[in-house]
């Protein structure tokens, strides 16, 4: 960009960009900008102060730049930096330990010897699993410190109302599903652990239970099959339970229906929180449609797969030049809202046998998690950002 | 005739029946115990009288009558072939066996009480089953052969032996693969193996019954009141995982297409037997509900199933690639080499760096 003041742009809004348009349709002769643009045209926009428009005016309350000699001053540079440093605590690391400290923290010490402590429990088997599989020492300390950069980096994770997610005894946690792999269920357990200290667990599909080595990680995760009877018990035990009730259907819908719910199941999920008469929590999840924008579904490879659905994602054709890095999700931004909780206490256990309760109860809890999620996505400001 | 119960062991030359046999004879409410089998009992047995017989023999029968046995107790079904010469003559003796055996007490009339040592396997293995059995569920699939299916077929006719006399107290009890050093299974002859061959990408959830727990539960129903079907188990499950780890063995994964050659080469060199059904076990695993075990029979086991298995590679001295002592070392090397590097900073702390803190 040319002219003196390149580097201390401003936005202009779209509305004052119509406007000018708008004049210059009706023929009003407005002095224009006297700057010359990159591509070496002159530059468009109205003059508003002294012959240039609003992103070439010179702006006079910044500061001065550094002069010239003194920027381009390599060492001076760098002096600048390792004073900078300095007065905040740093040092260049000399050894192996500092540079160990800069990477985890002053307590590396304590990091590793909690790192040696858990690869001797795993290689001698010392841990606890319960009845369903759930390896909370792998989850805990290998597993979700694995996703955590996905949440905070990658997709940003935004999360509100986590005071609704019951703090102890049981309680269902019920939410939209998409983004062609359930990145989203990983997600939403994280965020509740980090949230409220508690591991919710999840119910999921046969066919992940069937499939050879998702079958077992998923179990260790602390998920179970989503079954009536395994729900039952999980609720029993007080334990916090979350479940995707739209799940194959909601997971891999075409983009064209991004947000919109599909059918809840059977309802499955509303007997059972009516059986234990735990409180329902809808959660709204945006973000997680767009990390894998489903195009097509390639029915016929799917069925021959004996799979639910074979996407084709936009990523897939960046794979010649990109590689395998290719394939890594969009990174989108991510809003998660917690809602209101459901009482389910004021309709008793017994209308958990009642159908009309439980189509009238799933309906609500659809229709909840629908608005949550149009006000998040009205909310946000673009797809990345 | 002195007071107390009369009971016949079935299949007495057992390792678990030996056990149970001989806890039985420490029992002053057992007055006489006969055992039945076509082998010599290996356990070394004083008060119990051994018939030897096969339980098809009518001899049987005679045994019932004349010695006045109001308690029995079926142990002789056989879970392998190996031992007993191809399939037929297994699924012979175990199922036309209970069926002899059940014949000859609907007519001794002195038979009060039948205890059958039945298996978890009857629940099947399959990926859609529920988090652990409780009695009253029933099988996603029916266990289509081996030992399973036996079982399944000799349970069904315990259970319409005991709608036909229904003065006889009919207990069936469903016992978890046992562990614990002093019996022999097939599968605790796989950890026997320097690398334990596993399904890869399958890890199943494994529940252990430790002998001890086993033999005082059979002693309880033997010499008790407690009709009805229980699931006997230790507390928790472990993955194979684990209790290769806690063996400090190597998993030797075989891919799902190489499995069944795999089975074939270990039943023709080592003699274990892994039938379909235990490769079903070993992909999807099961854990059963004890708790009308401990509810209605008043039993806690008393080893988990983490410990019962633990006490079984302490018996059998399973020495592991992987020793625990050696990883234990380790460890605690980190820790003193962590806690050298902080005394000597701390030692070579100058003032200088005092300050800046």
């Amino acid at each position: 960009m040319s002219g003196e003041g390149a580097g201390h742009a401003e936005v202009i809004s779209i509305a004052e960009q119509r406007a000018a348009r708008e004049q210059a349709a009706s023929g009003d002769a407005r002095p224009r900008c006297q700057a010359t643009t990159l591509d070496g045209r002159r530059c468009r926009n109205y003059a508003v102060d002294a012959g240039h428009c609003r992103v070439h005016s010179v702006r006079t309350d910044v500061p001065e730049p550094p002069s010239a000699d003194e920027a381009t001053d390599e060492g001076a540079a760098r002096r600048r930096v390792d004073e900078e440093a300095a007065r905040r605590g740093w040092q260049p690391p000399q050894d192996a330990f500092a540079l160990l400290r800069d990477l985890l923290g002053a307590d590396w010490g304590r990091h590793l010897s909690d790192a040696a402590a858990f690869v001797r429990r795993r290689l001698t088997g010392d841990y606890e699993i319960d009845e369903f599989g759930f390896d909370e020492d792998l989850t805990t300390h290998l597993l979700m410190p694995l996703i955590r950069p996905l949440h905070r980096y990658w997709w940003r994770v935004a999360s509100y109302g986590a005071e609704h997610i019951p703090t102890e005894g049981g309680g269902l946690v019920v939410a939209n599903h998409a983004g062609t792999l359930p990145a989203d269920a990983m997600i939403t357990r994280l965020d509740i652990l980090d949230q409220t200290g508690r591991h919710a667990r999840e119910l999921a599909a046969d066919l992940a239970m069937r499939t050879p080595f998702v079958g077992p990680f998923t179990r260790k995760t602390g998920a179970t099959l989503a079954s009536g009877p395994d729900a039952d018990r999980l609720l029993e035990r007080g334990e916090l339970v979350a479940v995707w009730p739209e799940g194959f259907k909601g997971v891999g819908k075409p983009w064209r229906d991004r947000y919109r719910l599909q059918r809840f199941g059977r309802g499955g999920f509303v007997s059972t929180a009516l059986r234990a008469q735990v409180p329902i929590v809808p959660t709204a999840i945006v973000g997680s449609e767009e990390i894998y924008p489903l195009i097509y579904d390639l029915r016929v490879v799917a069925r021959v797969l004996g799979l639910p659905y074979f996407p084709i994602v936009p990523q897939m054709f960046a794979l010649p030049v990109l590689g395998p890095f290719a394939l890594l999700p969009l990174p989108s931004k991510w809003v998660i809202e917690y809602g209101e909780p459901i009482d389910t206490t004021r309709f008793g256990p017994q209308a958990a046998d009642d159908p009309m309760v439980v189509f009238d109860l799933t309906d609500h809890v659809r229709d909840t998690i629908q608005h949550m999620l149009h006000r998040n996505l009205m909310g946000r400001r673009s797809v990345f950002l | 005739m002195a007071e107390g119960r009369r009971v016949m062991i079935t299949g007495v030359a057992g390792d678990l029946a030996g056990l149970f046999a001989a806890a039985l004879e420490a029992r002053d409410d057992v007055a006489h115990v006969v055992g039945v089998d076509i082998r010599t009992p290996t356990a070394s047995l004083q008060r119990t009288e051994f018939v030897r017989a096969d339980v098809r023999n009518p001899v049987v029968a005679r045994v019932l009558e004349q010695q006045g046995i109001d308690t029995v107790v079926h142990m002789s079904t056989t879970s392998g072939p190996s031992g007993s010469g191809g399939r037929a003559v297994m699924k012979e003796r175990n199922v036309i066996g209970a069926m002899q055996l059940l014949a000859a007490c609907q007519k001794t009339p002195s038979v009060r009480r039948f205890v059958l040592k039945s298996t978890a396997a009857v629940y099947g293995s399959e990926h859609t089953d529920p988090v652990s059995f409780r009695e009253t569920d029933q099988p996603r699939t029916p266990p289509p052969h081996g030992f399973a299916k036996d079982a399944t077929e000799i349970e069904e006719y315990v259970g319409a032996y005991g709608q036909r006399c229904e003065d006889v107290d009919v207990t069936i009890l469903r016992f978890a693969n046992f562990v614990g050093g002093r019996t022999d299974s097939a599968f605790s002859r796989l950890f026997s193996l320097p690398a334990v061959p596993t399904v890869l990408g399958y890890d199943p959830r494994l529940q252990f019954c430790h002998e001890d727990d086993a033999v005082e539960v059979l002693a309880r129903v033997a010499c008790g009141h407690h009709p009805g079907v229980y699931n006997v188990a230790g507390d928790g499950v472990v993955y194979l995982s684990q209790a290769i780890r806690l063996a400090g063995r190597v998993p030797a994964p075989v891919p799902r297409p190489f499995v069944d050659g795999v089975a074939g080469l270990l039943y023709r060199s080592r003699r274990i037997d892994v039938s379909p059904e235990q490769l079903r076990f070993l992909q999807f695993g099961r854990a059963i509900d004890t708790t009308r075990l401990r509810e209605d029979i008043g039993y806690q086991p008393r080893y988990s199933s983490r410990a019962a298995f633990e006490d079984f590679v302490r018996r059998r001295r399973i020495r592991g690639l992987v020793a625990h002592d050696e990883v234990r070392r380790l460890e605690h090397e980190v820790n003193a080499f962590l806690a050298r590097h902080d005394q000597r900073r701390f030692l070579a702390a100058e003032p200088v760096s005092e300050d800046r803190r």
